[in-house]
């Protein structure tokens, strides 16, 4: 088929048929900013109920709605896909390859998404009303008890998985099999160790998803009896293989985020990645561990104490390469010569916010203590430390360090910086008080509280006010910079940074390394 | 393009832009919204308004499946134009292999369902162990078995003592899967499935073997056997279906044995069916399109890996659903 020195198609027909890395990878970071958006919208309507106690906006089930489709939409919509479309984009370019190694299959993970999503949001729309039992949707709230758009919700998470699965599969491939010569595993930059992981996990659970809501449906309407006990079921049965997914994907979730973090914290330092060898191992024995800490969301379910006791242990235990981790970065950091650009910042930004959850996901751990903070604000702030400020903060990191390489064009770096400090403290203001609430005993998804809850509760939603706020100044600064930023031309956009991406043209050819790059030469071109 | 070729490299085949997965995702979107407003007729509405959703469901299932069957005949073309360098050829062993992987823990899902229910909750709905008052609150006099031939609720005297809501009623079966009579072994429908799928494996090794030596004739008649034997394993297994539901009682609705019974032989027969027609292709392509050499047979290989691993899930089933 010789000639693929080609650019891109013209009109809808490229990003409808397009096979390239670059592309798709776009198309998946739109797609999952768009769910940003809409998933913000939800949380909104949360925080706008929460405002004052009583009930003022919504009703209950429609707030019950709002929760459940914000953590879905935000977990498979916003977060996951926003890695998956950095990898797209950066994985061929970091290991020196041509493309993903199955082109159209990469497509077809992306384009189901959209129509799953499409699905699971006109729920909201249909008699019933949308899924309103939690984004951990329960047994037997999701079948006894669930709204006939649980059929939809079941037939989207299905798709969900497959896109994930495919996407993984081609993840695992493309590392294993495309590498260039002489990019030995241990060579491979760190964001490329933690998505190969990251595949790996994925593999390994989205099938069990799969199986837990085919459960429900059988539940639902074939009557079987997995999670009813008067068939000799058992509910918590549900929460056993929902968490077995569940606590590898909260993983899912942030190794793709530690790969960025250890990507951007050295080229600002200027300094090589403190332990690579240790932050491999690191990542490896958190994904090992994550397979047997399910049941630390459990505690209270009644489980015999053996179980509470091995999986505490366990859970603590992840505390460890964790620990590793952290460490590693800031000895990056130490006696470096650095400087602090928005990506910088929001790494910083990470560093100590995720630290704090890791903090309070260590006091949730501890058995005894979890039967007080148990569904209650403070575990919506432990989770939210470690995903937004976690995920969500290294995502953005992400895209203002690549932006410059994808479209050879500079962002506005004082919008940036007021971007990160506006989300800084938006964000602190959102979920710092929601620990003393969750502390005093505020229960999680309930649309009014106590009234000695009211100050914090205020402060907290006018925090997630300015957060939201703050991501419009970042799509316009997005776009501006697409539109018309300041051009540049170096292949290397940062002084510091290191990888192969940073050795072809900017903006980035829409064909890279067609031929694999030797690994110590100088400028391999497109 | 001034470009170092490195002297030994060969192109890694990019294949250009396709209209493949626009039309599989619009036909999988079809069919599972069809699926699933079938389905929600059927519970929550009115069942005969379910012709439309029919059609959706069918429309889009043919589309799909038409989409599949020209996505792998174009893979297969591009093969024989010699378009697959050694590199992606290993693409494609990857991807298989972790497909594969993928479906291991789908199984493991359900089969940890069955040891939970088995081990744990089933002993714990009885009070033994750590099951503590439950019994006495709930389900009075509820003793705990395996196979489970008094659900929960009929122990208690049916729905209408029960203090929990559920999705309706549960009637276990009479007579279970389990081996029964000795002395009359042989009526014993899951041994011959062993058997028939165990030989199975063997025969489409055989054929292997016989494609590595180039030998063709020796190929197409192992292949065509397994296929066989494939098809006779499926008609077994629907009979052994049949005799569940019109003479042991035993059906989806029997309480946990019986969910776990349909599911896990029923999510292992579709799979039969899948490697099924995935060799039965195989067997085509050699038969009529004189596929396949020695050294470059892929959609082969795959296909029998597929069935390989289709043959472990059952020997676990045949132990822990119907031995055990
Ligand atoms: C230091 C490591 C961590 C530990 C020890 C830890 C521990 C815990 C525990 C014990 C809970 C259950 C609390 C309860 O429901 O009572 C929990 C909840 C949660 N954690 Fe973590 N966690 C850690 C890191 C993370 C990370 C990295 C993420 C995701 C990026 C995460 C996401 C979540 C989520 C989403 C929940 C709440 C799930 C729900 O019920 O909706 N955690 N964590
Ligand atoms: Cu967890």
């Amino acid at each position: 088929m010789g000639d693929h020195h080609h650019g891109p198609a013209k009109g809808l027909s490229r990003w409808l048929f397009t096979t390239n890395h670059k592309d798709i990878g776009t198309m998946y970071l739109w797609f999952s900013f768009a769910m940003f958006i809409m998933g913000g919208a939800f949380a909104m309507v949360i925080r706008a109920e929460l405002f004052q106690p009583g009930m003022q906006l919504v009703d209950p089930a429609f707030f019950n709605q709002m929760t459940t489709l914000h953590g879905l939409v935000m977990v498979f919509g916003a977060i996951m896909p926003s890695f998956v479309g950095l990898a797209n984009w950066m994985i061929p370019m970091m290991i020196g390859a041509p493309d993903m190694a199955l082109p159209r299959m990469n497509n077809w993970s992306f384009w189901i998404l959209p129509p799953a999503f499409l699905l699971l949001a006109s729920s909201l729309f249909m008699e019933g009303g949308a899924p309103a039992f939690g984004w951990t949707f329960y047994a037997p709230l999701s079948t006894t008890y669930a709204p006939p758009s649980v059929t939809y919700f079941i037939f989207s998470v299905h798709v969900l998985g497959l896109s994930s699965i495919m996407g993984s599969i081609n993840i695992i491939a493309t590392v294993m099999n495309m590498r260039a010569p002489g990019m030995t595993y241990m060579k491979m930059p760190l964001f490329v160790w933690t998505w190969l992981i990251t595949a790996f996990l994925l593999v390994a659970v989205m099938p069990v998803l799969a199986g837990a809501v085919t459960m429900m449906l059988m539940d639902i309407h074939f009557g079987t009896s997995f999670f009813s006990a008067a068939g000799g079921g058992d509910p918590v049965l549900f929460q056993h293989i929902f968490w077995f997914f569940g606590h590898p994907e909260v993983y899912i979730i942030i190794l793709p985020a530690f790969g960025v973090v250890s990507q951007i914290i050295p080229a600002f330092s200027r300094k090589p990645l403190f332990g690579y060898d240790s932050m491999v191992y690191a990542t490896a024995s958190i994904a090992f561990l994550s397979f047997i800490v399910w049941a630390h969301h459990m505690y209270t379910v009644g489980m015999p104490i053996a179980g509470e006791l091995f999986f505490m242990y366990a859970t603590m235990l992840i505390a460890v390469p964790t620990g590793v981790k952290v460490f590693n970065w800031i000895t990056t950091m130490w006696r470096g010569a650095m400087t602090f650009e928005t990506p910088m910042l929001f790494c910083i930004g990470f560093l100590v916010l995720f630290t704090i959850g890791g903090f309070t996901g260590l006091m949730l751990s501890i058995a005894p203590a979890d039967f007080q903070y148990h569904d209650s604000y403070f575990v919506v702030a432990h989770f939210h430390y470690v995903m937004v400020a976690g995920a969500v903060f290294s995502m953005t990191a992400a895209v203002y360090y690549w932006l410059p390489k994808w479209c050879g064009r500079m962002y506005n770096e004082t919008m940036g910086k007021t971007h990160f400090w506006i989300s800084f403290i938006g964000f602190n203001v959102t979920f710092f008080p929601q620990h003393f609430v969750g502390l005093a005993g505020m229960p999680r998804r309930i649309p009014d509280y106590a009234l000695q809850f009211a100050d914090f509760n205020m402060m907290s939603s006018i925090g997630a006010f300015i957060y939201g706020a703050s991501q419009i100044l970042f799509l316009y600064n997005v776009i501006a910079t697409i539109v018309a930023g300041k051009p540049v031309s170096d292949e290397k956009v940062w002084d510091g940074a290191e990888g192969l991406e940073w050795t072809v043209a900017t903006p980035a050819p829409y064909h890279t390394f067609e031929t694999p790059p030797t690994l110590d030469a100088k400028p391999a071109h497109a | 393009m001034t470009s170092q070729t490195s002297t030994e490299y060969e192109t890694y085949y990019v294949p250009d832009k396709s209209k493949l997965a626009v039309c599989a995702t619009i036909g999988l979107m079809l069919s599972i919204f069809g699926a699933a407003s079938i389905m929600n007729d059927m519970t929550f509405g009115d069942p005969e308004a379910a012709t439309s959703s029919w059609s959706i469901f069918w429309i889009g299932l043919f589309f799909f499946a038409a989409t599949l069957f020209n996505w792998f005949r174009i893979a297969i073309k591009e093969n024989i134009e010699g378009l697959n360098s050694a590199q992606l050829k290993k693409s494609y062993v990857l991807g298989m292999f972790w497909f594969i992987f993928s479906e291991v823990m789908f199984f493991f899902a359900f089969f940890g369902a069955l040891f939970y229910v088995r081990n744990l909750a089933g002993p714990w709905l009885a009070s033994e162990g750590e099951g503590g008052r439950m019994n006495y609150l709930l389900w009075e006099g509820f003793e705990y078995t395996w196979p489970m031939l008094q659900t929960p609720q009929e122990a208690i005297g049916g729905v209408a003592n029960q203090i929990t809501a559920n999705n309706g009623t549960y009637q276990s079966a009479e007579t279970t899967m389990a081996f029964g009579d000795a002395a009359a072994w042989y009526k014993w429908l899951p041994l011959w499935n062993t058997i028939i799928l165990l030989s199975s494996s063997f025969t489409v090794h055989i054929a292997h073997m016989g494609l590595l030596d180039g030998n063709k004739k020796k190929f197409n008649l192992w292949l065509g056997l397994t296929v066989l034997l494939g098809i006779i394993f499926v008609f077994v297994q629907a009979y052994e279906y049949y005799e569940a539901y019109a003479h042991f009682g035993l059906t989806l609705n029997s309480g946990i044995y019986g969910s776990t019974f349909f599911m896990l032989t029923g999510f292992h027969g579709f799979h039969v069916l899948m490697g099924m027609t995935m060799l039965l292709i195989q067997w085509l392509r050699s038969v009529r399109g004189g596929h396949f050499t020695a050294d470059d047979h892929f959609g082969f290989e795959a296909s029998s890996w597929y069935w390989h691993f289709v043959d472990v899930v059952w020997v676990f089933l045949f132990l822990f659903v119907y031995i055990l």
